[in-house]
């Protein structure tokens, strides 16, 4: 019985950890020099575009490899895609009804 | 009751069984996700309708604080999926030796938290009668103000508590590898405390930005 679990149960290596954490690390660093820099001189908003853009990598990346996401059964991927699908239904409708409430 | 990692009877594998725990563990982080949406909506909001008092706002909170303590949460993270990764392995001296390191991180990011709520403290940053942007703000900016920092304490306050939370789970899981109880066959509970702890971690990684980087140029 349990041989045939460690066959199935993926473990991932402590070198994978180590990696994802200095991704982590760099990410982190680099939202924080984004944000001293004036982006939106460029384009009106960059700013949170790029600091929200390094956060959803940085969340990825933690449900991908720490939360073991990317070797969970299709079931458990399920879960996690209907989670991010009913808070963006969330933030679009109620954004899409604060915005156009100018638009008389 | 202690389960010790035994097949029960309606499950056909140890595998399904595990897979069936952390199927319900993610459902739970799916109800966490849109806990903390509300707040994040709330805040999404009113940061768009006054965005020059939320950024006055945040450039008062210090982004050092903000930045070590990523750096730390992050470290805990990674000290965590090491722990379930000992608990697989069956290594259970390294296992509670990165649960105690997890906690004492954890600790950690608690300490800097409430020395950033003190700082807020003495500059009547703290919402209500005291409350003051700054000496001479009008009314309105007082008020704007205010809604910054209501949903910084609320926000940060709750992601604490679930820290809180976390680190009263981690003494648990020390106790119960101290005992030896957890094995390759049997780590649920560790695997799931992961879980929980690196969804929180998730919840910092986009606090973070939206709370102390509005407007540092």
């Amino acid at each position: 019985m349990s041989e045939q679990h460690s066959e199935q149960h993926h473990i991932a290596s402590p070198t994978l950890y180590l990696t994802i954490f200095a991704a982590l690390m760099i990410c982190t660093f680099l939202t924080v020099v984004a944000a001293k820099i004036d982006l939106n001189q460029y384009f009106s908003g960059l700013n949170i575009i790029v600091a929200l853009t390094i956060a959803v990598f940085k969340a990825s990346l933690v449900v991908l490899f720490f939360m073991h996401a990317k070797y969970s059964p299709k079931r458990t991927q399920l879960v996690i895609i209907a989670s991010v699908f009913w808070l963006a239904i969330m933030l679009f409708m109620t954004m899409s009804d604060y915005v156009s409430r100018s638009w008389t | 009751m202690h389960r010790t990692g035994e097949l029960y009877e309606q499950y056909r594998t140890l595998e399904q069984q595990r897979e069936t725990a952390s199927l319900g563990m993610w459902i739970f982080l799916s109800t966490e996700v849109l806990f903390f949406a509300g707040l994040f909506m709330t805040y999404t909001l009113n940061r768009s309708t006054y965005p020059d008092i939320f950024s006055e706002a945040s450039k008062t909170i210090k982004l050092s604080w903000g930045a070590i303590n990523t750096v730390v949460l992050i470290g805990s993270s990674l000290t965590m999926a090491m722990a379930v990764w000992a608990s697989q392995t069956g290594k259970k001296k390294a296992l509670t030796w990165f649960l105690i390191a997890t906690l004492v991180l954890g600790t950690v990011f608690l300490g800097i938290k409430s020395v950033e709520y003190h700082d807020k403290y003495v500059e009547h940053h703290i919402p209500g009668w005291n409350f003051q942007f700054e000496p001479g703000a009008d009314a309105a900016t007082n008020a704007h103000a205010q809604l910054f920092f209501s949903l910084y304490f609320g926000m940060t306050g709750l992601h604490a508590l679930h820290m809180i939370i976390g680190a009263g789970l981690l003494l648990w899981l020390i106790r119960e590898s101290l005992r030896g109880r957890f094995t390759p066959e049997y780590n649920t509970p560790v695997e799931n405390i992961g879980l929980y702890w690196h969804f929180v971690d998730i919840v910092w990684i986009f606090l973070f930005p939206l709370l102390y980087l509005i407007d540092r140029h």
